[in-house]
């Protein structure tokens, strides 16, 4: 099923929030289409090596690593290095080698690199973009970040771009008002209060960060666009991933809700580790009769009743979520009696992914 | 246990969907019954924690008011922050200055955790924080610790040094992490505790291994359930749900002695929870469950 949403896609993108098996699903997703003779690379941002375990590799890298999963196509996977990526193109779009070195020596160019909420997503998609201009793959699997918002790496190319702005630029680098004549003058009240609040020394950094990065802006805002339409282009696929829990139903919704609004393609809902239906009847007395021990008969009918308990729920909350969703393609995985974390648990998903 | 209640600061940490918000609101109730007097706190516009344990103080820390007390005590004017928090400047600044709104957040959080809190409002003994989930909580905890860096002078590094030796006092502040018995969640408590130690040089105080199955069943029960054969489709369902449970219950167990066996902090357990939506009777039972295992 999962072969049919991505047919004639280069680009997939699995998001949703934390903990609903993203990373997994983006793992089975891409085995299972390298398994159908696709040229497949999965990449994902988050560092703590799930995407790795599950592949059976023991960490990966900037640079794609071919997985030994002996399929008909070619499984490539990625972790990518938001601050590499950020480094890399800030080399490409420096005017001079004084800009560039200017502009990695920063040191708030440095924090903004590393740890800004938004910037590392940005950077996955930026390279994303990279990798899909290159051509050298059949499909695209991006596992989107663990963000404490589902949706904000949707945001940050424009967040980026907003924040490269030629006008926000112009505040710390006008004619006149380099390095430290930005406190005195021109913003008048706000500057000094800032001034004041925050000590010379961070405002020094800012605005030789600004009138430095001041002559990359237009290319980095040219390409923000770029990004922004290969996300929304027929060729890419979103594909939202969620567990059938309440909030995470919840989120899954409005996650839908936005894309749509985003004009962006949706594909479809993997809603991860449902309690399948539980079938009518109460087994008591046949359990008694068949264990012989009252005891024993009690527990079983006690987790099986648990089991019964969740499933309605899962029911319940697949449902609202298809009616929130209207007509919208649902696969769902069971949850499985074990751990996926491997290469054999990927090929168990498969069968609900692709049956 | 006693040590982490006696501490100012707690901060209830892990990945999303590891059931940290519920951890957060058991260890609340703890603290409450021991006569503390408790505020739950969240961030990012969470509300979850609040609504599962209404009877404890709540504060949501809204990253926007945060920023304008944050002014407000830096500048000690009330009207200079208005006139600074209301400029395009100030907020072209927040989105370009790293790390800011983790930085105003956890400042807000220590705040509350001080015996005469500057925002005003009551004293609180303890403050037990529901982390954010992104790479486990540690950016906001690394923030206090990134800014005296960045701004090496001034008032704003003098502010941050102080929030950083505070989280970094173990006597002060305490750090717990909620897991889930599997893998993965397993690998990245393990990476976690080592970060802390990397980023902030202190300890976590201990892990608690959330919703793990009971292990109901033993070998010889098990085998009497596998040889039976049922004749209805609901006795065949419940058979075949023991011995799922059972299965996962193992693999569970393994995960926790792994983890055990990696970790230098105390590791706990709490039970999995059978409903459909936690409610304020299963956080009674799960902090009834806590107490006890601390």
């Amino acid at each position: 099923m999962i072969a049919d949403w991505l047919e004639r896609k280069e680009v997939c993108i699995c998001a949703g929030s934390g903990g609903v098996g993203k990373t997994t699903t983006s793992a089975a997703i891409a085995l299972g289409m390298a398994a159908r003779g696709k040229k497949v690379a999965v990449l994902t941002i988050d560092p703590a090596k799930r995407l790795a375990n599950s592949l059976g590799l023991p960490e990966l890298g900037n640079e794609e690593r071919l997985v030994k999963a002996d399929v008909e196509g070619e499984l490539w996977a990625m972790m990518l290095d938001p601050k590499r990526t950020f480094d890399e193109l800030v080399e490409w779009h420096a005017p001079d080698e004084r800009t560039r070195d200017a502009v990695l020596s920063n040191r708030i160019y440095q924090e903004l690199s590393n740890a800004v909420a938004g910037s590392q997503e940005y950077m996955a998609m930026e390279k994303l973009h990279e990798l899909h201009q290159e051509g050298r793959y059949d499909l695209l699997v991006l596992d989107t970040p663990p963000t404490r918002n589902a949706l904000d790496f949707l945001d940050a190319p424009k967040k980026l771009a907003a924040f490269i702005d030629s006008r926000t630029l112009q505040l710390f680098t006008g004619p006149g008002m380099l390095g430290l004549k930005v406190l005195g003058r021109g913003s008048g009240v706000a500057l000094s209060v800032l001034k004041r609040a925050t000590g010379i020394d961070l405002l020094e950094d800012l605005s030789a960060f600004f009138s430095s990065f001041g002559d990359m802006a237009d290319g980095f805002r040219e390409r923000a666009e770029r990004v922004n339409a290969l996300l929304a282009d027929s060729r890419s696929a979103f594909v939202l991933v969620t567990s059938p829990r309440a909030d995470a139903v919840e989120e899954a919704a409005w996650f839908h809700h936005r894309l749509l609004d985003a004009g962006l393609p949706f594909a479809g809902v993997v809603a991860n580790r449902v309690h399948p239906p539980i079938p009518k009847g109460n087994p008591a007395s046949d359990l008694e009769q068949l264990l012989g021990d009252e005891a024993l008969a009690r527990r079983v009918l006690r987790t099986f009743e648990e089991e019964r308990r969740l499933a309605t729920r899962d029911r319940k909350n697949l449902a609202e979520l298809r009616r929130r969703l209207g007509r919208k393609p649902m696969i769902e995985v069971p949850h499985l009696d074990d751990d996926v974390h491997d290469l054999a648990g990927l090929r168990r998903m498969d069968e609900y992914l692709f049956g | 246990m006693a040590s982490l209640l006696d501490k100012r600061l707690v901060l209830v940490t892990g990945k999303g969907g590891v059931g940290k918000t519920t951890v957060a609101a058991a260890l609340g109730l703890v603290a409450a019954r021991h006569g503390k007097r408790t505020v739950v706190c969240e961030v990012a516009e969470q509300t979850r924690l609040a609504q599962l344990v209404p009877d404890l103080s709540s504060v949501s820390v809204d990253p926007e008011q945060a920023k304008r007390e944050w002014l407000q005590y830096q500048l000690k004017s009330r009207t200079l922050a208005g006139v600074l928090g209301s400029s395009t400047l100030f907020q072209y600044l927040t989105a370009a200055a790293p790390g800011l709104t983790d930085l105003v957040t956890i400042g807000k959080v220590w705040d509350l955790a001080q015996l005469e809190p500057r925002a005003g409002g009551p004293a609180f003994d303890l403050a037990i924080v529901d982390a954010p989930a992104t790479g486990h909580g540690l950016a906001m905890l690394s923030a206090p610790s990134t800014y005296a860096s960045i701004a090496r002078m001034g008032p704003v590094g003098r502010h941050a040094e102080r929030i950083d030796s505070f989280l970094r006092d173990p006597g002060q502040t305490g750090v717990l992490t909620v897991a889930l018995p599997e893998e993965m969640p397993v690998n990245e408590t393990i990476e976690f505790e080592r970060a802390v130690a990397r980023e902030l040089g202190r300890a976590v105080d201990a892990i608690v291994v959330n919703a793990l199955h009971p292990a109901r069943f033993k070998r010889e029960e098990l085998e009497r359930i596998q040889a039976v054969e049922a004749r209805t489709p609901a006795a065949r369902a419940a058979l075949a749900s023991a011995l799922s449970e059972h299965r996962r219950a193992r693999a569970e167990h393994s995960q926790l002695r792994r983890l055990r066996r990696a970790a230098s902090a105390p590791v706990l357990t709490l039970p999995r929870v059978f409903e459909p939506e936690l409610g304020r009777d299963d956080v009674e039972r799960l902090s009834a469950e806590l107490e006890r295992r601390l």
